[in-house]
């Protein structure tokens, strides 16, 4: 493992049995997540970008099987393979509560409606830190007061149905801090607020992040997001990573066709009336029955023969750029010739 | 008869819709009210778009279900220019209602659940035809123009909604709402609950359309990015109210409402090199919409707040003397911000 990593996953499959057939969410992921560094997991619906981060830990249901390497550098310096534990054991328990944290999509389906605010965050503190409740209580008041939440100590006790939705994200968030977490996995964390509110999130975020030195996988649709906050991005689309670069080269000379595709069809502020904007014809294919070769491959207009019967290898175009596609095979051998 | 200028399609007029807060149960008691639209007024002119833009219970959408009549409005006039001559829909009797709402028909938000999933597309499609009277011999015909109208293929009408994806979906949506021949629509966030690269599609098609047969829309959504392409005017609302209204450029460019500013300034361009401002975006949350507000209803909100902010409610006035409805702002110091907009650099 990189010593500069927290998280390594390798080849990550993820595949639902299900009646109606198998659903091949995530075919062969992998990806770096450097310590104290952000990144980005972008793509549309059921490109699998939620699948492979909920794997991370282990929060899958039972009729998923998972297979492939998630390794993990603990504190103390040991490496762990995250695929490898079992679901439910006490290993993966104590990573889930101390080690990776994770702040979800929609802040009132995730915190219970039938505990207090207090309660809910004050028990990873007695849980994984020993606290009494007094003491518990107090750092969970603490921790409402860092993100922001006004009048923290009469409103630890309500109930997150009392709170708004921009409040409840940020319970959750204070939540997720309680524990202490080296990784913080944030699944689209501001999808269901309003702009105002995301604004104010994101840069709480980003400020937390800097301030306790997290590491971070964020994971979004929303590029304008991901443009902002991170600085690797992955794209992903039908359950593979087909890019993967630093956040200003994928945005600034996007190499993938999918990803040129998505990034022109982004409608922008400084747009103008009429305009059109280009969009990727067609739409996803079903994740029941996935492609052999490229998963963009019957959406592509640059397709060719080779496309359709074989995944393309990486290409690494840059230093840390690296773009999974037949067009450019062969260019990294030019480079490497060039150099030489 | 009522009058209006030729060019307009609907003129709203001191809307407002309270809705009232009950208590009890047999003796049910009036708390208070949900002032959801406050005092609204503006015009949509033929073959152009007016987007309504603001966060959540802003009364947005609360705007366009009392324009259809979906609620009764509390107050205020809603002139409607249908095939029979001008109308106010606020005063229109139940009976007529139904003839005027074949020239004003509604694109739905959520794909998924605006479509029946018993009925076939052709049904789904002809369901406006059938409410109207329209002879059944002519629905296949109709359906199949449809149907290629909004690029999809007229041999899909046999299958039921479960086949198609969203983006198919908002085009199944589209050719219902277009099966009258109505000439106003309302569109309530029709492509939010849609992936970017189908979205382009779908926003394309609503321009196309406009194009081809002189649509008017009344543009609703919350995404100020996807209301640059589509609205000729945005009118941006902020608790019940229009807080600025403006020709599109003006308004990205030259914001003179601190809401607009900030709104503009919260939503993060997919450019890594653009400018966001996160850390000036207004503090705090919307406030309620019951209690009753003495002055500017975003004073509380607002970095350039003075005391004068809290007196009285703002007007909507003209902040260009010269082309005096080009852009209204509802705040006392309009013309003396200078406040950051979109930059075209």
């Amino acid at each position: 493992m990189n010593p500069k990593n927290i998280l390594e996953v390798r080849d990550l499959v993820v595949k639902f049995k299900l009646s109606e057939g198998i659903v091949h969410a995530v075919n062969g992921v992998s990806y770096d997540v450097p310590e104290g560094k952000s990144i980005g997991i972008v793509g549309e619906s059921g490109c699998g970008k939620t699948v492979s981060s909920y794997a991370l830990n282990r929060l899958l249901p039972p009729y998923a099987t998972l297979s492939g390497q998630i390794l993990f550098r603990q504190q103390d310096g040991n490496i762990i393979d995250i695929a490898k534990l079992k679901p439910e054991g006490r290993e993966i328990r104590a990573i889930r509560g101390r080690d990776i944290a994770m702040i979800f999509q929609e802040p009132m389906t995730s915190l219970s409606p039938v505990h207090t605010i207090c309660n809910q965050i004050s028990e990873a503190l007695i849980l994984f830190q020993g606290m009494t409740k007094k003491q518990a209580r107090n750092r969970t008041i603490e921790l409402l007061k860092l993100v922001g939440i006004p009048q923290a100590e009469r409103r630890v006790d309500e109930y997150p149905f009392q709170f708004s939705g921009g409040m409840r994200q940020r319970a959750m968030i204070a939540m997720a801090l309680a524990r202490n977490p080296r990784v913080l996995i944030a699944d689209e964390p501001t999808t269901a607020l309003d702009v105002t509110l995301q604004a104010q999130v994101l840069s709480l975020i980003q400020d937390l992040q800097n301030r306790f030195n997290l590491s971070m996988i964020l994971i979004t649709h929303a590029l304008g997001v991901v443009a902002h906050m991170v600085e690797t991005v992955n794209i992903m689309y039908l359950g593979r990573i087909v890019e993967t670069g630093p956040t200003m080269e994928i945005f600034e000379e996007p190499l993938h066709p999918y990803t040129q595709g998505l990034l022109q069809s982004i409608p922008k502020l400084t747009g103008r009336l009429g305009e059109r904007v280009s969009s990727i014809p067609g739409s996803v294919p079903s994740a029941y029955d996935i492609p052999k070769g490229c998963p963009f491959e019957a959406r592509c207009k640059h397709r060719m023969e080779i496309c359709r019967e074989e995944m393309p290898k990486p290409v690494t175009v840059g230093s840390e750029h690296t773009v999974y596609c037949h067009l450019y095979t062969g260019r990294e051998a030019a480079r490497d010739a060039a150099n030489a | 008869m009522l009058q209006m200028p030729d060019d307009v399609i609907l003129q709203v007029t001191g809307l407002k819709k309270y809705f009232p807060i009950e208590s009890g149960f047999l003796l049910k008691k009036v708390l208070g009210h949900v002032k959801a639209v406050d005092d609204v007024s503006f015009t949509v002119r033929k073959g152009k778009t007016l987007g309504l833009v603001g966060e959540s219970g802003c009364g947005k959408t609360t705007i366009a279900r009392t324009v259809i009549r979906a609620y009764d409005p509390t107050a205020g006039t809603i002139l409607f220019r249908s095939r029979d001559g001008v109308v106010d829909m606020a005063k229109a009797e139940k009976k007529d209602l139904k003839r005027i709402r074949r020239d004003m028909q509604m694109i739905f938000q959520d794909p998924y659940s605006s479509l029946n999933p018993r009925m076939p597309i052709m049904e789904i499609v002809a369901e406006p035809m059938k409410a109207h009277g329209v002879p059944k011999s002519v629905y296949e015909e109709r359906v199949a123009e449809l149907l290629k109208l909004v690029g999809l293929r007229p041999e899909y009408m046999r299958r039921f909604p479960h086949s198609f994806s969203g983006g198919q979906r908002q085009r199944i949506g589209v050719a219902r709402a277009l099966a009258l021949n109505p000439s106003l629509i309302l569109a309530d966030e029709p492509v939010s609950a849609l992936d970017v690269s189908v979205q382009a599609q779908v926003l394309n098609l609503l321009l196309d359309l406009q194009e081809q047969l002189g649509l008017t829309y009344l543009f609703i959504s919350h995404d100020l990015s996807v209301v640059r392409y589509l609205c000729d005017q945005v009118a941006v609302m902020y608790l019940g109210r229009i807080v600025e209204i403006a020709d599109v450029d003006r308004l990205y460019e030259n914001p003179t409402h601190p809401y607009t500013s900030a709104l503009l300034g919260a939503v993060p361009d997919a450019n890594p090199k653009a400018s966001w401002r996160p850390h000036d975006v207004v503090k705090g949350e919307i406030g309620k919409a019951t209690a009753d507000i003495k002055g500017c209803a975003f004073a509380p909100r607002c970095p350039f707040a003075k005391p004068e902010c809290l007196e009285q409610v703002p007007e909507l006035i003209s902040v260009d003397p010269v082309n005096p409805e080009a852009q209204k702002s509802a705040c006392l110091f309009a013309r003396e911000l200078s406040l950051p907009g979109v930059s075209t650099a």
